[in-house]
């Protein structure tokens, strides 16, 4: 059974979203995601400073099975990038949630969170899925 | 219809992720294939290979037929016990299949082919084999596990009957050893020492449990590929197919053209090959920054077109990507592959890439 925390949001192509106490938000991938892509070997990461609407693909996780893009959950200007990803991408697998986080976000608009998905309803998606 | 080997509640017991593969069910990895990998790179691990077909070439005729079919000098086979990989052609000179043969005695042979090509190679065989005094059987009644790694031999013997422990000892690289319904053969798909062991159907749960006991670490297909594509070993339908000789995959020295110019099918079209010069040639890939090679991705040399890469993954030794590629022969050496839109930069090297947990690729050029 695949982690879903309580604290933070989700979306329905498995990223999630954790707001940090000065507005900006992380982006990582679900534990279910990483679980079903298999061992990561490689990320691109989106460059600090650009901007993406809600959606838009602004990273690739590649696993050794296949790539998958990560579509930007909320619009905003990206802020930081996790620099361990370079050398070590299997922090993803290993700590999905905190290590493992991909990048941070400053959103346009904070009220775009409250249509992310919370916990339950994305594990109800997940109990869909099956 | 999905087939399951011997090993199937195995595989789920040991929490094996399951996938189709050549019509069977069978565990793309137990959690992780990078760390299967490296399981056997640096102890031991084992892998279910029932799937892959035995098929036993036996009697008065059975040397001569197996000379016809295969391209490799069946002349060594001579020796019982011998291990030859080979092809098969089909008579334009593309390859039926790669197999190992293993020579029991001098009228009794045991040929391990691929799960993917399994009606077709049995048909090719059967078909060649009409009006022959030999009997082609295919063995479902066995299953095979391959235990591969530095420490994978030492694993086996307390495992396996006292007569065949004591054979097993004595085995040298590519050779192989029978008792009545069991084989063990010094050989694999990995480039590491170790063993494929052949048993009854109802004894490979026995088996397998043993090994996991002493240690032997389950390993998925995932690890199997990136196992072999360290080991510059070309897999059956990506690497080569009906449609490519041995000669433009890397296979050439695996064709014998001697002893006396023996008679094998396709034999006539590789000639052919050789007098109007071999245009194509397989080479290994690493790529020089990030990004993962895969099959089909076009490759150029020089800003012009110039070949597809056939097999591409990750490299957990290396910790790179690694590839095999077929382009024209004489093309640069320094490569592009795209990835995923981007033209990325890959160097062009002699595969292997590791033998023995060790990198070992040389530049070519």
């Amino acid at each position: 059974m695949s982690q879903i925390p309580e604290d933070l949001k989700y979306t329905t192509s498995h990223e999630w979203v954790r707001v940090l106490s000065d507005g900006t938000v992380q982006v990582g991938i679900s534990d279910h995601a990483q679980d079903a892509l298999g061992d990561m070997v490689f990320v691109e990461v989106p460059e600090a400073g650009g901007a993406y609407p809600a959606r838009a693909e602004c990273a690739v996780v590649e696993s050794v099975k296949a790539a998958s893009d990560l579509y930007c959950p909320l619009s905003g200007e990206v802020v930081e990038v996790n620099p361990a990803l370079e050398r070590e991408p299997e922090i993803i697998n290993r700590d999905p949630y905190g290590e493992g986080w991909i990048f941070r976000l400053r959103p346009d608009n904070p009220a775009d969170l409250e249509r992310l998905l919370d916990a339950d309803e994305y594990a109800a998606i997940l109990a869909e899925e099956k | 219809m999905t087939c399951k080997t011997p090993l199937y509640a195995l595989h789920l017991e040991l929490g094996g992720r399951m996938v189709e593969f050549a019509g069977w069910s069978l565990p793309v990895h137990y959690g992780s294939q990078v760390e299967e990998h490296l399981a056997v790179r640096r102890a031991a691990g084992m892998f279910d290979v029932s799937h892959m077909m035995i098929t036993d070439v036996e009697g008065p005729d059975a040397a001569a037929l197996l000379s016809w079919l295969l391209a490799n000098d069946t002349g060594r086979l001579r020796t019982p016990g011998q291990g030859l990989y080979s092809c098969l052609l089909n008579e334009r000179g593309g390859v039926v299949d790669d197999t190992v043969v293993y020579a029991r005695d001098a009228q009794r042979f045991r040929m391990v082919s691929n799960a993917s090509t399994r009606d077709r190679v049995l048909s090719w065989v059967e078909g060649h084999a009409a009006g022959r005094a030999v009997g082609v059987a295919e063995r479902r009644d066995l299953a095979m596990i391959a235990v591969q790694g530095p420490a994978a031999r030492e694993r086996c013997y307390p495992l396996l009957p006292t007569a065949l422990a004591e054979a097993a000892r004595g085995l040298k690289p590519y050779t192989a050893c029978f008792t009545a319904d069991r084989c063990v053969a010094r050989t694999g798909y990995t480039g590491e020492d170790g063993f494929e062991i052949m048993v009854p159907a109802g004894d490979a749960a026995g088996l397998w449990a043993g090994l996991y006991e002493s240690g032997v670490s389950p390993v998925g297909l995932g690890a199997r590929d990136s196992l072999r594509l360290e080991a510059g070993m070309n897999l059956y339908g990506a690497d080569m197919d009906e449609d490519i000789s041995p000669l433009e995959c890397g296979l050439a020295g695996t064709v014998a053209m001697g002893p006396d110019g023996r008679r094998f099918v396709g034999r006539a079209a590789l000639e052919e090959r050789i007098r109007a010069g071999v245009r194509v040639a397989r080479i290994g890939l690493v790529l020089a920054e990030g990004g993962v090679l895969r099959a089909h991705q076009p490759v150029e040399a020089d800003g012009a077109a110039t070949g597809r890469v056939t097999s591409g993954g990750y490299s957990p030794v290396l910790r790179k990507s690694i590839g095999l590629a077929r382009i024209p022969v004489g093309a640069a050496r320094t490569l592009r592959v795209e990835v995923r839109g981007k033209w990325l930069p890959a160097q062009a090297v002699r595969p292997p890439f590791v033998r023995h947990g060790q990198p070992c690729y040389a530049a070519l050029g």
